[in-house]
């Protein structure tokens, strides 16, 4: 099992706290991890992305070309990365705002209304957690939801702990909309 | 009377230092180092700090301090004399940490290692001797040359439209709130030996209890780099030094 | 502590493993991207926990020199900072090198020259291995290529540094600090009390205890005949260095055609480059050196012995090439890849320039 996966929006969508959440995950599951962010002035306000691997064996470059999965949560990363979807990969992105959506045909795409979801569960702060609940539904590798939920335990704050059931709900919503 | 009967250990009114090591100094005839040096190690001595006490050693004249007074001793790059104590004092709280600098290792280059450790409150005592000129390279201006004071470069005497104003480093020290004592002393005749030794005493008390940066500024002589006579020296530093650098406290909390 | 496994960012990792490790004090200034060292350590207090000393100092230049006191007092000491803040401390460097004093120093190298990019780089090889600083000396330089490695060389450069009494180097890149990977933290190692440091180093400037003689620390002698023998002392010493702590990794380089040399998280990039050119039928062995300095001659020299060519691939424009070319004496190709000002080659990228600088020539 190998899932080389990029995740990328603007600074302020919770795309580098879902990346670690994913690799804690992982983590909590015996795979080897890594998480590789842009950084610098970038966080702050202008596109962030962040690469995510899981895998049986041990990492070789924590650089890639071309992606497993790719989830673009902005036009600009949406331009960017769906050309660097392997074939038969998955593209993942948020229909909110987007005017230009991606034609390829030797990938499976899924595009979601993440942020209307994240509306009805009414705290905008679970945004990325209902990304992730639709990137956990597509990957192929299926991460058992125990060891999501700790790894959730380990990358919050223990002050942030009482936040782990609305970020439940808003997991299993992500898994809904991206089934529908 | 003979003279077995004179030399006995009861008539005895001086003898050089313990702490004072018995080699030659470098220092020239005249130089107010060799002076500071005797007072630091009688008071490092009389106080029981001998194996407490860690002194850095700065570049310029002082570099060699470390081979006149018997403690251990760190050279310190020009400058950073400070920031070496800070470590040392830091990582060994129960010693006293002295720092022994110039005034171009106080006032030019470490002006910022200086300051900082001062404003921080380092536990430790700075010696700064101020002799107004750059000894160990060959009678240069330093920060503290007065005005119109001719040195190797400023052959026609120090002008502020070329090359500032005297720098009043201790005065500023004075203003920060990590320093608890700063005072300005001389070692030109006995009284003001004295007084340098009580300053010099006080700013290791400091130390010991932990009260924060204590800043002990010597007004010195440089015959060599003045080109005046020891004698001469004296005077010309009573005449143009201390009306720029008036002795006394300029803070004791 | 015990033992324990965690998902760290690399600059996160070194602040926990300097505490693990047992060092005494950290002295620090912010730079990107390595701030997340004294961010950490600030936030772990360890002067609560093991008694360590952490500062954020004025500038580079006072903390690498509270590092040179530190050191001279015989504590166990480091610094961090990034490729700007690094050539400030170069002064203090060479005078701890030629005080002969245990130090690490951490360089999370960004790109240059002056304040360049705070992306990462490979760019301060020539200054991490060929001295740095004014005067002859040389650093023991360790290049990580993952988040554990960064963990594991703090405790493996202040061991080297206290064996030979010389600066250590950790020289790692914006990649291997800013990325988060599975570390496993070593047990808590106690640091040594004041009866330890005083057995271990003898020579340390702590006060006379007990009526001992006096130490002197110092890099100054201005008797030249006395000056030419302590450096000839540093040069034993390296020589010394050279023949034991030599590290390196070879991945494959039995039955391949080409060899790429490559080290830190570069290494890792070749290792995914090699694969892909292992679809394409191209056989890639790999050396990455641990130690650039003492560097791996005769292992490349060897690893060499029937290649077709070698590729050195830095984020630099050709600096570690030098050394290859040096270990290889010209006796096949020698070719450099790199990018520049903070952009990192990807996979593909390494088997196209060796397809083109190598195979197509």
């Amino acid at each position: 099992m190998k899932e080389e996966i990029i995740i990328a929006g603007f600074g302020g969508q919770g795309v580098l706290s879902m990346g670690k959440i994913l690799a804690y995950s992982g983590l909590m599951d015996d795979k080897e991890v890594t998480w590789m962010p842009s950084y610098g002035p970038e966080q702050r306000g202008g596109t962030a992305n962040v690469t995510v691997i899981l895998s049986d064996e041990k990492i070789s470059s924590p650089v890639l070309d071309s992606y497993d999965i790719v989830i673009a949560l902005n036009q600009q990363s949406l331009d960017k990365f769906a050309p660097k979807v392997k074939p038969g990969g998955i593209l993942i992105f948020d229909t909110n705002g987007i005017h230009n959506r991606p034609n390829r045909t030797d990938i499976e795409i899924y595009p979601i209304d993440a942020m209307d979801a994240t509306l009805e569960i009414g705290n905008s702060k679970a945004y990325n957690m209902v990304v992730m609940g639709a990137l956990l539904e597509a990957m192929p590798y299926k991460l058992p939801m125990e060891n999501v939920i700790r790894g959730l335990k380990k990358s919050l704050p223990e002050r942030h702990h009482k936040l782990i059931p609305l970020n439940e709900k808003a997991i299993e919503k992500g898994r809904e909309i991206l089934k529908k | 009377m003979d003279i077995k009967d004179i030399i006995r250990p009861e008539n005895k009114v001086y003898s050089k230092p313990e702490l004072l090591e018995e080699v030659h100094m470098h220092y020239c005839p005249g130089c107010s180092h060799g002076v500071i040096h005797k007072l630091l190690a009688e008071v490092i001595a009389e106080m029981g700090l001998t194996e407490k006490t860690i002194g850095v050693s700065p570049v310029g004249c002082a570099v060699f301090a470390y081979n006149y007074i018997d403690v251990d001793w760190v050279e310190a790059a020009h400058g950073r004399a400070p920031a070496v104590a800070t470590a040392v004092s830091r990582l060994w709280p129960e010693n006293v940490v002295f720092t022994y600098q110039g005034d171009g290792d106080m006032s030019a280059i470490g002006t910022a290692e200086s300051i900082h450790a001062a404003n921080r409150g380092e536990n430790i005592v700075m010696v700064f001797v101020n002799n107004a000129i750059y000894g160990m390279t060959g009678g240069q201006m330093a920060p503290t040359t007065l005005l119109g004071q001719k040195t190797a470069t400023t052959p026609y005497g120090r002008r502020v439209d070329l090359n500032g104003h005297p720098l009043e480093i201790t005065n500023l020290m004075a203003l920060l709130d990590g320093t608890c004592y700063v005072t300005r002393q001389s070692v030109h005749t006995p009284a003001n030996v004295r007084k340098t030794k009580a300053a010099l005493k006080k700013a290791f008390e400091n130390a010991l209890a932990k009260k924060g940066t204590s800043v002990v500024e010597v007004v010195a002589t440089c015959n060599s780099g003045w080109k005046l006579s020891p004698e001469k020296s004296n005077e010309w530093m009573a005449e143009n030094m201390f009306p720029k650098y008036p002795l006394g406290d300029l803070k004791d909390e | 502590m015990k033992e324990e496994v965690r998902l760290m960012k690399g600059n996160e990792a070194i602040a926990h493993a300097a505490i693990r490790f047992g060092f005494d004090g950290y002295f620090g200034y912010p730079i990107t991207p390595q701030s997340e060292v004294l961010e950490t350590l600030e936030e772990l207090m360890p002067w609560e926990t093991t008694g360590m000393t952490v500062l954020q100092a004025e500038s580079e230049v006072a903390a690498i020199n509270m590092v040179y006191g530190g050191a001279a007092s015989g504590k166990a000491v480091m610094t961090s900072s990034s490729s700007p803040g690094v050539s400030l401390k170069q002064e203090g460097i060479s005078y701890i090198a030629a005080a002969s004093l245990p130090a690490l120093i951490l360089n999370v190298m960004r790109g240059g020259p002056g304040l360049g990019t705070i992306q990462p780089s490979q760019a301060d090889y020539f200054q991490a291995t060929k001295g740095g600083g004014h005067g002859d000396y040389h650093l023991i330089v360790l290049a990580p290529s993952t988040v554990q490695e960064m963990v594991d060389f703090v405790g493996l450069g202040m061991d080297l540094a206290f064996k030979y009494c010389t600066p250590s180097m950790i020289l790692a890149d914006g990649i291997v600090g800013q990325m988060m990977e599975k570390v496993v933290l070593p047990e808590q190692r106690p640091r040594r009390t004041e009866e330890e440091i005083r057995k271990q180093c003898p020579w340390a400037a702590d006060g006379r205890k007990g009526g001992r003689k006096r130490n002197v620390v110092t890099s100054l002698e201005l008797e030249s005949s006395r000056m030419e023998v302590i450096n000839h002392q540093l040069q034993e010493r390296y020589r010394e260095i050279e023949k034991n702590e030599t590290r390196w990794e070879e991945i494959d380089v039995e039955g391949a055609d080409y060899l790429i040399v490559a080290f830190g998280s570069i290494a890792r990039i070749c290792t995914k480059a090699k694969e892909m050119a292992a679809e394409k039928g191209i056989k890639i062995g790999i050396v990455r050196p641990i130690t650039l300095w003492p560097f791996p001659t005769d292992a490349i020299r060897k690893a060499a012995e029937g290649k077709k060519g070698i590729l050195c691939v830095e984020l630099n424009a050709g600096q570690m090439i030098e050394d290859v070319r040096l270990a290889v004496h010209d006796a096949i190709p020698v070719e450099h890849f790199g990018r520049l000002g903070g952009i990192i080659p990807s996979p593909d990228e390494v088997v196209v320039a060796l397809e083109e600088k190598l195979i197509n020539k």
